[in-house]
């Protein structure tokens, strides 16, 4: 087979997040300590960039290049943007932050960027190979970012927890995979598909590998039992690096998920729907009633975003093209309320102290109302309160759930989504009802500012006009 | 036609959201002057009409204007079905209505007085009021010209929502909400029935036109509905029953009375135009217009005729103690609503609606004509005060005179003939419970006749009682009050003598009201009726007329020549006087087991049931119990990598359990 360089034009976006990288690596070298601001501005002008990118050589029929390890179709198109739009918004809620803890070195963009790289590789990959180099890129990464206040014991503990853990669901998702591998011979999606397809389902070895990947893929996504990394990660970890963490890389999970389990395993779906549903349903469980007990607004939405993941896994489950959309809708919905959430933690945390806790909320409204609103309309998303578009995710997923016959469990996902609506509930509660402790006025850069209206815009007008969104999510399975 | 129709109904409609939305604006002047000729108007026309089916120019219409939906094959629709009761109807409503309006100018101009400085319900209140009366007029028009059931009940619930709106339209008094709340409520229970019944129409013929049930009505004259296991009703009589119900709420029947009385603390013009002349009709009306469904039931019709003979009776008797001018006319009104639905009860619906006619005017007349009185006497209602006011009102005296002779049936004038139909049908009638009707009907006439004339007497004749300042500012009312006065009279004298022949013994009702042939008392009378002249004559032989003559006598020898009589009686018979005064106990009943009642068991569902059951144990209980869980659980999170790591291997080691079967 020869080499035409024809074949690397679906690769143009990998590529020019790379170069990015690499040139910040280089720039950094020569800046002065004051003069940082123009890291944070290639960072950002280079993502831009790479949206159009993606956006010019997306679009079309699906293409797999690069011998059977890449594919390029209509849903990596959409996530890659949807998972290149977060982190364009985290580094314009971080800019001041960074700027004012002295964080503000070109690793971090860096190391962010080389995470995007891992998820566009994971969002575009169509074999085993490819995929685990893209979660093994996006996962050390995030360890090095979730340490990067080297000084910071707890910091530093978080790293480490992650680390460990994550080496142990990277080492049970490689099991799983080298046992599909055996069993079908093939590490390309396509073929283990119909190397399984014509060994029939009822394979035990197949089954045995699969235990392992979804395994793989919930420790990724966080869900209950394989979690316990989430609430002590997003706790430790400094602002910046949780607003990152927990939005992006939940759209890559769920290609994760859709690649290796529909396109690669979709045979075994009568076997990975009854792991979904448990996972999902004790996910739904402890994510939100623990959540109920947290102090610390970071260690809440890491309860929260367990909870949510339950949802994702409603929709996956279902197997239907519907519920797939269903689920993709609900990660990159999911993705942009976290970044409005983590964001606003963040825009509130630069002055000398780390907002964390539940009190520092304490009478937002008073200091700054349209952030308090902002902040309340992510809340009432997150919590699925119609017009927003939280609503619209919860309604799509357990539509699709409903109409493969599965309505308990739909009624388990609203059980617990109401007892979700509580801490959610809570928080606006916080900020407008009671009395600030800090009265002075939120400092507040205008990049931050901008970003986070148009998070809480976006949160509104999608749920009022989801098929701005939607149409994008059912033409990926279409 | 149609343009016209549709004209008729929706000018009082604009007039009123023109007077209600923007009263504050067109100013007070603007408001009366929209309102009176959106009615007016709609009068001309309604008029126009009813000349159009007297010489017979205008064929009935029936046909949908409007289709609002369909559901499960049944059609709701905005039509109109206009016939001679229809036009009937029409132009008694439009009339009396205008005249309310014209003379609510002069009893409504100083309304700022009724309430507190700076009140701001009492903005505008002028205006509003216009708007409602209005607003009623379109309601009753959509009640009377409805083709269908469902247009019926809309109307229905508006003329009942309206009348909410004006018995309490002086809402800062406490009387008045009192009173407003009682007659929604004791109407709620009637309409309970209504719409049980319209929905059990709906049920067996599967429309709610009147047209296609009407049709089809004889078909299901014997089936039999079943009830709770064993148990089976007819059909027809069930469905007549329910919705007489709702006709004993609107037309204030024993025991759904209750509200009409305390409704009087509205402004005088509403009790005349809702609660004396129109509103209260919607009953009688609605049963003549069921008269296909009705005759096809002889239970229903006796029930129909017990109720409506008891009202008649022993509400009159209430008529002779009470000392507020309005509560003496409002109890006579319950009587003779008693006296039309025996008449229905008896199948004379023609003599029912007849009566319903004459009424309307006369009494209409006498409550506006009792307004005057107490616009004369400073809004002071107490008849005890009054005395010799003929010779300060003498219009009011005249007009007044003429009601009180019509409302006895005094031959010749409008009551007469109505009352005395009513009572020859009920007479001749054969269903069930005729013979105690009639007995309780005739007897009535002489009550009717005490209670009207110890009213007149006391008021305008005798001692003058009232304090020396308010017989210094004794005067005629102005024109806007007394001329309505006059335009009432005068059909409260001749209607009768004019329309008796064609209403009840022509062919007015032809194919309009159905009677069945065995029922049909009023062709048995009609066989002997020769003219006007002979039907008086006739009467003046008969019982009743000696008996109303009587009443009449009595009120004089007791109030006039010896009025120390009538203190003797109320202690002679003062068990009698103290029953009539608590009016039956009907009112301590309602309040201590109905209000009573649901107050306990909402107190009981509230304490219990949602304070301690749901907000307790369900709420909170539930909130504390997630609490105590997600505090359980938070434990689990350690912090220890190694418990973190078993947590995982142990997953696997379940999923592996339950999904990898070796």
């Amino acid at each position: 087979m020869t080499f035409d360089y024809a074949h690397l034009l679906p690769i143009v976006p990998e590529i020019a997040v790379l170069v990015l990288a690499s040139i910040l690596l280089l720039v950094d070298l020569w800046l002065k300590d004051e003069d940082k601001g123009t890291n944070h501005l290639i960072a950002v002008f280079g993502l831009l960039v790479v949206i159009g990118l993606t956006g010019v050589v997306g679009g079309g029929e699906r293409e797999i290049v690069l011998s059977g390890s890449y594919i390029r179709d209509p849903m990596s198109d959409v996530l890659k943007i949807a998972v290149l739009v977060v982190s364009l918004l985290s580094f314009v809620y971080s800019r001041d932050y960074l700027r004012d803890r002295g964080l503000w070195v070109g690793e971090f963009y860096v190391l962010t960027l080389c995470a995007v790289l891992g998820m566009m590789v994971m969002i575009s990959a169509n074999s085993f190979l490819t995929l685990y180099l893209g979660l093994e890129l996006l996962a050390l990464s995030l360890y090095a970012l979730v340490a990067f206040e080297r000084d910071n014991p707890s910091g530093a503990e978080a790293a480490m927890k992650y680390f460990v853990l994550g080496a142990l669901g990277s080492g049970l998702l490689l099991y799983g995979l080298s046992m599909l591998y055996g069993a079908s011979g093939s590490l390309e999606l396509g073929a283990v598909a119909r190397a399984v397809a014509w060994q029939g389902a009822d394979n035990q070895v197949l089954v045995f590998g699969l235990v392992f990947v979804v395994i793989g893929i919930g420790f990724k996504f966080g869900a209950v039992p394989f979690h316990m990394w989430v609430p002590d990660t997003y706790q430790g970890a400094p602002n910046p690096v949780v607003l990152f963490l927990g939005s992006a890389p939940k759209i890559a999970a769920f290609a994760l998920a859709f690649r290796l389990l529909v396109d690669g395993l979709g045979q075994l779906h009568a076997d990975w729907q009854g792991m979904l549903v448990i996972l999902s349903v004790i996910s739904l469980a402890v994510g939100n009633i623990v959540a109920i007990a947290q102090t610390n607004i970071k260690r809440m939405l890491a309860y929260s975003t367990i909870s949510h993941v339950g949802f994702i896994f409603l929709g996956l489950l279902a197997g239907t093209t519907e519920g797939f959309a269903a689920a993709m809708f609900y990660a990159i919905v999911y993705a942009l309320m976290a970044a409005g959430g983590f964001g606003l933690l963040v825009m509130m945390s630069r002055q000398g102290h780390e907002v964390e806790r539940l009190e520092d909320l304490k009478g937002l409204n008073e200091r700054d109302s349209w952030q308090a609103a902002m902040m309340a309309l992510v809340m009432f998303s997150m919590a699925g309160v119609p017009p927003t578009v939280g609503f619209m995710a919860k309604l799509l997923v357990l539509d699709a759930v409903i109409s493969i016959g599965l309505w308990w469990l739909a009624l388990i996902a609203v059980f617990f989504s109401v007892i979700g609506a509580f801490y959610y509930l809570r928080v606006v509660k916080i900020i407008y009802f009671d009395k600030p402790e800090v009265i002075e006025p939120l400092v507040v850069g205008s990049g931050a500012r901008v970003a986070l209206s148009v998070t809480g815009l976006a949160i509104l007008l999608l749920g009022l006009f989801p098929a701005a969104l939607l149409t994008y999510c059912q033409a990926a399975f279409a | 036609m149609e343009n016209i129709y549709l004209t008729i109904v929706l000018a009082p409609l604009l007039g009123s959201i023109v007077a209600g939305f923007f009263g504050g604006r067109i100013g007070r002047a603007g408001a009366h002057w929209v309102t009176i000729l959106g009615v007016g108007l709609s009068c001309l026309l309604s008029l126009y009409v009813l000349k159009g089916f007297v010489d017979g120019s205008l064929p009935v219409f029936d046909g949908a204007v409007y289709t609002w939906m369909v559901s499960g094959g049944i059609q709701f629709e905005i039509g109109f079905l206009v016939d001679q009761l229809t036009a009937l109807m029409m132009a008694v409503v439009t009339f009396v209505s205008l005249m309310v309006h014209i003379y609510t100018i002069g009893y409504m101009a100083d309304d700022e007085h009724n309430w507190p400085k700076g009140s701001l319900a009492g903005k505008n209140s002028y205006q509003r009021f216009f708007s409602y009366i209005s607003l009623f007029t379109f309601s009753m028009l959509m009640l009377v010209m409805s083709n269908n059931f469902l247009q019926l009940f809309f109307g229905w619930e508006a003329v009942g929502l309206v009348s909410y709106l004006l018995i309490g339209f002086w809402s800062v008094r406490e009387t008045a909400i009192f009173a407003n709340l009682k007659a929604f409520l004791v109407n709620r229970v009637g309409d309970f029935g209504f719409i049980l019944g319209i929905a059990a129409v709906a049920m067996y013929f599967h429309s709610l036109d009147y047209r296609e049930v009407f049709a089809l009505a004889p078909q299901l004259a014997n089936v039999q509905i079943q009830v709770w296991g064993d148990t089976s009703w007819s059909l027809m009589t069930t469905i007549g029953v329910l919705l007489f119900i709702g006709a004993m709420g609107k037309s204030a029947q024993v025991p759904l009375h209750v509200w009409l009385p305390d409704s009087m603390e509205g402004p005088t013009p509403i009790s005349a135009l809702i609660h004396a002349a129109t509103m209260v009709t919607a009953g009688i009306f609605m049963v003549a217009r069921m008269s296909p469904l009705y005759e096809l039931s002889e239970t229903a019709l006796s029930f129909i005729m017990v109720i409506g003979a008891t009202t008649a009776f022993f509400m009159g008797l209430i008529g002779l103690v009470q000392n507020d001018i309005k509560r003496v006319v409002a109890y006579s009104t319950l009587s003779q609503l008693g006296y039309m639905i025996t008449a229905l009860g008896a199948s004379a619906y023609a003599a029912g609606i007849f009566h319903l006619m004459t009424h309307a005017f006369f009494k209409a007349l006498l409550f506006l004509a009792a307004g005057s009185v107490i616009i004369a006497m400073h809004h002071d209602q107490d008849i005890r005060n009054m005395g010799g006011l003929r010779k300060y009102l003498p219009i009011t005296w005249i007009t007044f005179l003429l009601g009180s002779l019509a409302l006895i049936g005094f031959p010749g004038f409008s009551g007469f003939f109505s009352k005395d139909a009513i009572i020859e049908a009920v007479h001749l009638s054969q269903v069930g419970g005729s013979g105690y009707a009639s007995i309780l009907l005739t007897l009535g006439v002489f009550v009717t006749a005490l209670y009207s004339f110890r009213l007149y007497f006391l008021v305008f004749h005798g001692q003058e009682r009232m304090d020396e300042h308010t017989r210094h500012h004794l005067h005629e009312t102005p024109a806007v009050v007394w001329v309505p006065l006059v335009l009432l009279a005068i059909p409260s004298v001749f209607i009768g003598w004019l329309s008796v022949e064609a209403v009840l013994f022509g062919d007015w009702f032809k194919g309009v009201i159905l009677v069945a042939p065995h029922h049909d008392v009023l062709a048995q009378m009609g066989a002997g009726y020769h003219g006007q002249a002979g039907f008086v004559l006739h009467g003046m032989l008969a019982l009743p007329f000696w008996l109303a003559m009587g009443g009449l006598a009595l009120a004089w020898y007791i109030y006039m020549v010896n009025p120390a009589i009538a203190a003797y009686l109320m202690v002679r018979f003062g068990t009698l006087y103290r029953i009539l005064d608590g009016k039956y106990g009907f009112d301590q009943m309602n309040m201590a087991l109905f209000a009573g009642g649901s107050r306990g068991l909402g107190k009981l569902f509230w304490k219990t049931g949602d304070q301690q059951l749901i907000d307790g144990t369900l709420i909170n209980g539930s909130a504390q119990g997630v609490g105590w869980i997600a505090e359980r659980l938070r434990t689990i999170q350690t912090g220890y990598l190694y418990h973190y790591a078993i947590a995982m291997i142990l997953g696997l080691v379940v999923l592996l359990t339950v999904f990898v079967t070796f």
